[in-house]
């Protein structure tokens, strides 16, 4: 399959890869016989979360926020400016980079199933799979994002990015202020997870070299994903 | 569940098989799939369904199997191989079949592409019994 067809394949119904279904087939299997709790197995997944990590995906804001052409590049051409750093998905996913602006905040789901960036963010939290976060976050993301303890400025716009299995959102957050004088290793400390997908806003200097708690603040905090 | 409680869990997959890709904080996944078929694992292991001696057998066979038929190995496909396994071992053990596996396959496969774009994809309760 050529990249030139990928890119530019539409799709008007959904699409799941061969091993996407025989993961799910299994899951609903073991689910309805009563071997595996959805939920237990995404405590489980979670706890993965930092072996990947969202640590490629701060990089990739620290270096916008200090490199205006490296910004300018990742707003263009993400997929390449992305690679530039080493962290490419092993079947080329189109990256998309969307910048958050005083005017306009950004979220990415992935309404049909769990497309997710992770080369850049690792795997994705259980929030961001459960269907009430799939399927509300496109009606009202403002009560979604109310959840998830984030207040935006009146009159903000809120776009929402729906994922495929070919494109792939990544999300720009607004540098914090009161940052002039950080490295760029710092500033990658102040980029959370959830500030890449949307569910948050990066970590304010005061809050580094607090404990570790804000870390995992929003997995405790995630909008209502029981059925 | 803890994060520590977890963690020895792991400790005591990854003692047992031994070929599982890791790092010194432990598995190492290419992608959200491989630690979603790692967890099920653990789960059934949990739940008794086998021991780790019996998964590493039917492990080896699929990996076996697909390097007799021209798989290079290189790692990458690790996971493949892992899938396959508990395909079969969950056939094995009588928690189903290959009939009923291949049925929600295909309903699943149907449900996707049903859905439009834009709404979530979920398997209706009356096409999964």
């Amino acid at each position: 399959m050529s990249e030139d067809h990928d890119h530019h394949h539409h799709h008007d119904h959904s699409h799941l890869d061969d091993t996407a279904l025989r993961v799910r087939s299994l899951e609903t299997v073991l689910t309805e016989k009563g071997y595996i709790d959805p939920e237990a197995l995404n405590r489980l997944i979670d706890t993965y979360e930092n072996q990947v990590g969202p640590k490629n995906g701060a990089a990739v804001v620290a270096r916008a926020w200090v490199d205006e052409e490296y910004r300018q590049w990742l707003l263009k051409d993400a997929t390449a400016a992305i690679a530039s750093l080493d962290f490419s998905g092993r079947q080329g996913e189109h990256m998309v980079v969307v910048e958050n602006t005083p005017q306009e905040h950004n979220m990415v789901v992935c309404t049909l199933c769990s497309c997710y960036p992770w080369p850049v963010l690792g795997l994705p939290p259980s929030w961001y799979k459960s269907a009430p976060y799939r399927s509300r976050v496109v009606i009202d993301p403002s009560s979604v994002l109310a959840e998830f303890n984030v207040t935006l400025p009146e009159g903000t716009r809120i776009t929402v990015w729906d994922s495929t299995a070919e494109v792939r959102y990544l999300v720009l957050p607004m540098r914090p202020a009161g940052t002039d004088q950080l490295s760029g290793a710092k500033l990658a400390e102040l980029v959370t997870r959830d500030s890449m997908i949307g569910t948050g806003l990066p970590l304010s200097p005061a809050a580094l070299g607090k404990d570790d708690s804000h870390k995992n603040r929003s997995s405790t905090n995630a909008p209502n994903s029981q059925p | 569940m803890t994060a520590k409680e977890n963690s020895s869990r792991n400790d005591k997959a990854l003692n047992a098989i031994d070929s599982i890709p890791r790092n010194e904080s432990g598995p190492i996944f290419n992608e959200p799939w491989e630690a979603e078929a790692f967890a099920m694992t653990l789960a059934l292991y949990e739940k008794g369904l086998f021991t780790w001696p019996e998964w590493a057998a039917v492990l080896s066979e699929e990996i076996n199997r697909a390097q007799a038929t021209g798989d290079p190995d290189l790692g990458d496909t690790y996971y493949r191989h892992w899938l396959s396994a508990l395909e079969r071992i969950v056939i094995k053990q009588g928690v189903t079949n290959a009939e009923h596996l291949g049925q929600l396959y295909d309903d699943w496969n149907h449900a996707a592409h049903t859905t439009p774009h834009g709404e979530p994809i979920v398997l209706s309760r009356d096409k999964s019994d």
